[in-house]
């Protein structure tokens, strides 16, 4: 790997840009046999090579994509990073990912242009200010920042806001997570690709796997792709909204639930929304990403869906909502609109797991919030498929939790109302 | 947005409507064993494809049914 530096972007920038070259080796077709084949392309999925790699020195490795990397829910989220969930399991693994994002750019050599921007969640009615009471205190014991602000500290962290009086669902007050911000999604998934190909990952892509091949003892042998087929003793599942499709080829059974989620961008302005802005109760956050465009995230539909577009009502809600919260976007023209499909799992939250099959692992439930997760997903699923054994952060997110009842209930800090 | 075809008020418009998910789960006997209630609380289908699901009319009579509907298509199955 050509490591990027200031020296080498003044000799490109005498020699008229035209050394740059390929950031990752893209292979045609897989080879015979790998030591772990990971199934899904994304920010997760590649993350978890790059772990492999550095972190466990399995090089190698085989990504699968059966699209390009970063082109399903990597490429399509809001790009919001916090942790400020409410259970103490969940506090280890999102504020896990927070520290790694904190030195991500200069680990991967890689700009992915993480910026720690505060992420403000208002509260609009008596139960949000006790809920975001509950959830301060929660956070700051598990030694998670995490403050209330006055409706006028609000205005004054976010001068765009609406606190008005005029408002159906005023703003009462804010938690806020000064950590907590955004990243560039596209250059996470590019960033992991690049540090993991130059360790050895190979990343395959436009290569759809068809099934997953087990031994007479029941164990994983191989990945059957469109692209021939693979020898492998261990597999992880990175799917995302088509985990269930993926795991089905193994005859396994998952609490998942797919549904398409929407997010809309608007035209590019100015600098003009300084944060990240959410709301729970009238279901609407905002952020303003580097290229000036408003990033806006709307819910899921009603229904079980992998059709990829969502119902335009779903939309116009959110914007009813964004128009009351911040009146100065009511003339900004809407560019692009458009759907994942995300894995929602009874409890909202993730499933870094083993699978009662050998050799299977499932990375998977983090529905509608996975992206803020990437690096520290990708980390500790690795150490999960290196050891067989799931490391203490992420072994409460077991898939046993669904038959111990030991669920870790984060439907209300998910953020968004399902 | 999205038509819904009720058996007793005919097609009507999806807000209309709450959905309850995958259809025909058998609820198992107080006898059963962890992983069999796990089973049947969380684990789903999740087809891609046809999916037998469940609806109510909860703004309208409030009528319970089932239909069957292709998740990539989104159209309902006769």
């Amino acid at each position: 790997m050509d490591r990027f530096s200031l020296a080498r972007l003044l000799r490109q920038g005498f020699s008229g840009h035209s050394g740059w070259g390929a950031q990752w080796r893209a292979p045609e077709a897989p080879l015979a046999a790998y030591d772990v084949v990971i199934v899904g392309g994304g920010g997760h999925g590649l993350a978890t090579a790059y772990y492999l790699a550095r972190e466990h020195n399995i090089r190698r490795v085989a990504v699968i994509e059966r699209g390009w990397i970063g082109g399903g829910n990597t490429g399509r989220n809001t790009t919001i990073i916090r942790s400020n969930y409410l259970m103490p399991e969940s506090a280890g693994l999102y504020d896990h990912s927070m520290k790694l994002w904190r030195t991500l750019s200069r680990e991967l050599n890689y700009n992915v242009m993480y910026s720690p921007r505060g992420v403000m969640m208002l509260a609009h009615n008596v139960h949000d200010v006790q809920v975001s009471m509950r959830h301060i205190h929660a956070n700051r014991l598990a030694g998670v920042d995490n403050e209330w602000l006055t409706p006028a500290q609000a205005k004054a962290f976010c001068p765009p806001l609406n606190i008005g009086g005029d408002l159906r669902y005023p703003v009462l007050g804010a938690a806020l997570q000064r950590r907590g911000g955004t990243a560039r999604h596209d250059a996470v998934a590019w960033g992991f690709a690049r540090a993991a190909s130059a360790l050895g990952v190979d990343i395959i892509q436009n290569c759809a796997v068809t099934g997953l091949a087990r031994d007479a003892a029941g164990a994983i042998s191989g990945v059957e792709t469109t692209r021939g087929n693979i020898a492998t003793r261990k597999v992880g599942v990175v799917a995302a909204g088509h985990t269930s499709v993926v795991m089905g080829m193994a005859g396994v059974r998952l609490p998942l639930e797919s549904y398409p989620l929407q997010a809309l961008v608007s035209e590019p302005v100015k600098p003009a929304f300084p944060c990240v802005v959410m709301s729970n109760t009238i279901h609407a956050y905002i952020s303003q990403s580097d290229k000036g465009e408003m990033v806006i995230g709307a819910g899921t539909d009603a229904y079980v869906s992998y059709s990829q577009t969502g119902g335009l009502h779903i939309a116009t809600q959110t914007l009813d909502a964004i128009c009351e919260l911040v009146p100065q976007f009511r003339r900004l023209r809407m560019l692009r609109n458009w759907g994942g499909i995300v894995d929602l799992s009874p409890d909202r939250s993730p499933i870094l797991s083993k699978t009662d099959v050998p050799g299977l692992y499932v990375n998977c439930g983090w529905g509608t919030g996975g992206f803020k997760a990437t690096p520290g997903s990708g980390n500790l699923f690795a150490h999960t498929v290196a050891h067989d054994e799931p490391h203490p952060i992420n072994a409460p997110f077991s898939l046993a939790r669904f038959d111990t009842g030991r669920l870790i209930d984060e439907a209300a800090a998910a953020a968004v109302a399902h | 947005m999205k038509l819904i075809p009720c058996p007793i008020c005919g097609e009507r418009a999806e807000i209309e409507f709450a959905y309850g998910g995958q259809a025909g789960l058998v609820r198992p006997p107080p006898t059963a064993t962890e992983a069999a209630w796990g089973a049947y609380l969380y684990s789903r289908e999740n087809p891609k494809g046809a999916l037998r699901e469940r609806w109510r009319h909860i703004h309208g009579c409030g009528r319970f049914f089932n239909l069957t509907r292709d998740t990539v298509t989104d159209k309902f199955i006769p």
